[in-house]
């Protein structure tokens, strides 16, 4: 058994050994089903839940919410990091707003948004962009920076013009940072928006979440976010597959 | 009738606005013969890679004219000229074959040629086994040769080399010396090395320029008068010994210099 084979091994074993103590926790009444249901009902719940399309137009509403949110994030942000990288004084003025984004709660926006946007997916689409495009803007700039000064030198001397430059040597050598920004940027999108629909919107899976827990429906509350959870983990996971595999090509063989 | 260089500089100066105003380079007036191997030696920060940045276009002089095949260089690398830089310029991402491809993408040529000069800089440059490898698989010798390969399949008629071995151990550096004198006889193309090793320059040229400490001009310019065939044995001919102490007389006193030390 290779390492990374032994790892990820004991990576399920853990987390398989962490749900059964839990399931048995709940199952003896340790930890009181009001507040946490067995997992295995979550899963029944969520398979319900899923199975029956009661959902559909909120998994439709959420996901597209998001996937449009991620998609303008990284467009707008790495051009956005571009562009920032390419003019020092505006770097210089950029930088410092960068660093402390992050302390910024965007979700006290919301109000603004629907008063400027309306109610309806805008407003969540603008949520899920102010808070996923930094992470894209700070990996470009991370990215760009770290292109070595002899692949543009390299590209001059093969003359290459400033397009394919740009596409056949900078977005390559940066991707690795790029890509970590996107990883991020997903993230940071479905916080977004689920927390939007969670809190203010109407519609959504955060919404029905939110309905299910004000509604004292444990068995939909957990179902729905272990149907979230699992959703979440599985898009990053693949992004993280994807990411391991550029940069076992890059590294010391 | 004389035969027209193949480079030509003439009073070419190179200074940098600052601030500090730095001037880096020159008066230089220097001409290279097709097919000739010249090298260049200097103490550090003489201006060495500012020469080569000058020679095939990367920067414009501030003065005076380079010309290459008799056409003055306009501040862009002209075709035909094909450059190694110090550092490794592989390219992660890319195999050793589409490394050595990345050189022929903007070309026009056949796929099949495109193929045929790729294979063919693959197997001179002893890479044929680790084609489908990436350079992170690859020794810093090995990557340096992907970088040749990549400039040889350019087919360039003049080839200008910053000091590609400099990072290599001195075993490696004289096997790829030897490498380089057979690319050189086999392609005949006109080389310019920069080198700080005088051992490297007075092995490999025709012809080696010391140049002075910085503004870097030429001081000395040292004949070897060794013959076309040559290899990395000549170290062990007497007269390998003498030019190197010449080189050395020559640049001791620039060396000191860059120290800011008296001779």
């Amino acid at each position: 058994m290779t390492r990374r084979q032994a790892v990820l091994l004991t990576r399920i074993a853990v987390m398989a050994g962490l749900v059964l103590l839990l399931e048995f926790c709940c199952r003896t009444e340790i930890i009181d089903p009001l507040t946490i249901i067995p997992p295995s009902d979550m899963m029944a719940s969520m398979i319900e839940h899923v199975g029956s399309g009661e959902i559909n137009g909120n998994i439709v509403q959420t996901f597209s919410t998001i996937v449009i949110s991620f998609v303008l994030a990284i467009a707008i942000g790495t051009l956005g990091g571009a562009l920032v990288h390419s003019m020092p004084r505006l770097r210089d003025l950029v930088d410092p707003l960068l660093a402390s984004y992050y302390s910024v709660p965007t979700f006290i926006f919301y109000p603004l948004l629907v008063a400027l946007l309306g109610l309806g997916k805008a407003p969540l689409i603008v949520l899920g962009v102010l808070t996923a495009t930094p992470a894209a803007i700070i990996s470009t700039l991370t990215g760009l920076d770290g292109v070595k000064q002899v692949l543009l030198k390299l590209a001059r001397t093969q003359r290459l013009s400033p397009a394919l430059t740009l596409w056949w040597v900078i977005l390559p050598a940066a991707l690795p940072h790029l890509f970590s920004g996107f990883k991020l940027a997903l993230s940071y999108a479905l916080i977004g928006v689920i927390a939007g629909e969670f809190i203010l919107s109407g519609t959504g899976l955060g919404y029905a979440i939110s309905f299910a827990y004000q509604s004292f429906d444990n068995r939909a509350m957990y179902g729905l976010m272990l149907f979230v959870l699992l959703v979440a983990v599985t898009a990053n996971g693949a992004l993280y597959v994807w990411e391991g595999r550029l940069a076992r090509r890059r590294s010391t063989g | 009738m004389t035969e027209t260089p193949h480079v030509s500089l003439r009073a070419v100066v190179r200074r940098y606005e600052g601030p500090p105003p730095v001037h880096a380079l020159g008066p230089i007036d220097l001409d290279i013969a097709r097919g000739e191997f010249f090298s260049v030696v200097g103490p550090s920060g003489c201006g060495k890679s500012t020469l080569l940045d000058v020679l095939c276009g990367l920067a414009r002089p501030s003065s005076g004219t380079v010309t290459f095949e008799g056409k003055e260089l306009e501040g862009e690398v002209p075709e035909g000229v094909g450059v190694v830089f110090q550092e490794d310029s592989s390219m992660p991402w890319l195999s050793v074959r589409q490394n050595v491809a990345f050189g022929l993408r903007t070309s026009k040529l056949p796929a099949k040629e495109v193929a045929e000069r790729v294979d063919h800089a693959v197997r001179f440059m002893g890479l044929a086994q680790f084609a489908d490898h990436y350079p992170a698989q690859l020794s810093g010798g090995m990557r340096q040769r992907v970088c040749i390969a990549r400039t040889l399949v350019l087919r360039p008629r003049l080839i200008l080399l910053d000091e590609p071995f400099g990072a290599l151990d001195q075993q490696t550096r004289l096997l790829m010396g030897d490498e380089l004198l057979r690319l050189w006889r086999e392609t005949g193309a006109t080389v310019l090395l920069i080198t700080h090793a005088l051992d490297e320059a007075a092995m490999l040229s025709d012809r080696v320029g010391v140049m002075s400490a910085r503004p870097g001009r030429f001081i000395d310019l040292v004949e070897t008068g060794w013959p076309r065939e040559r290899d990395s044995r000549i170290v062990s001919d007497p007269r390998f010994g003498v030019l190197t102490a010449r080189l050395w007389s020559s640049l001791r006193e620039e060396s000191l210099k860059t120290m800011g030390r008296a001779a």
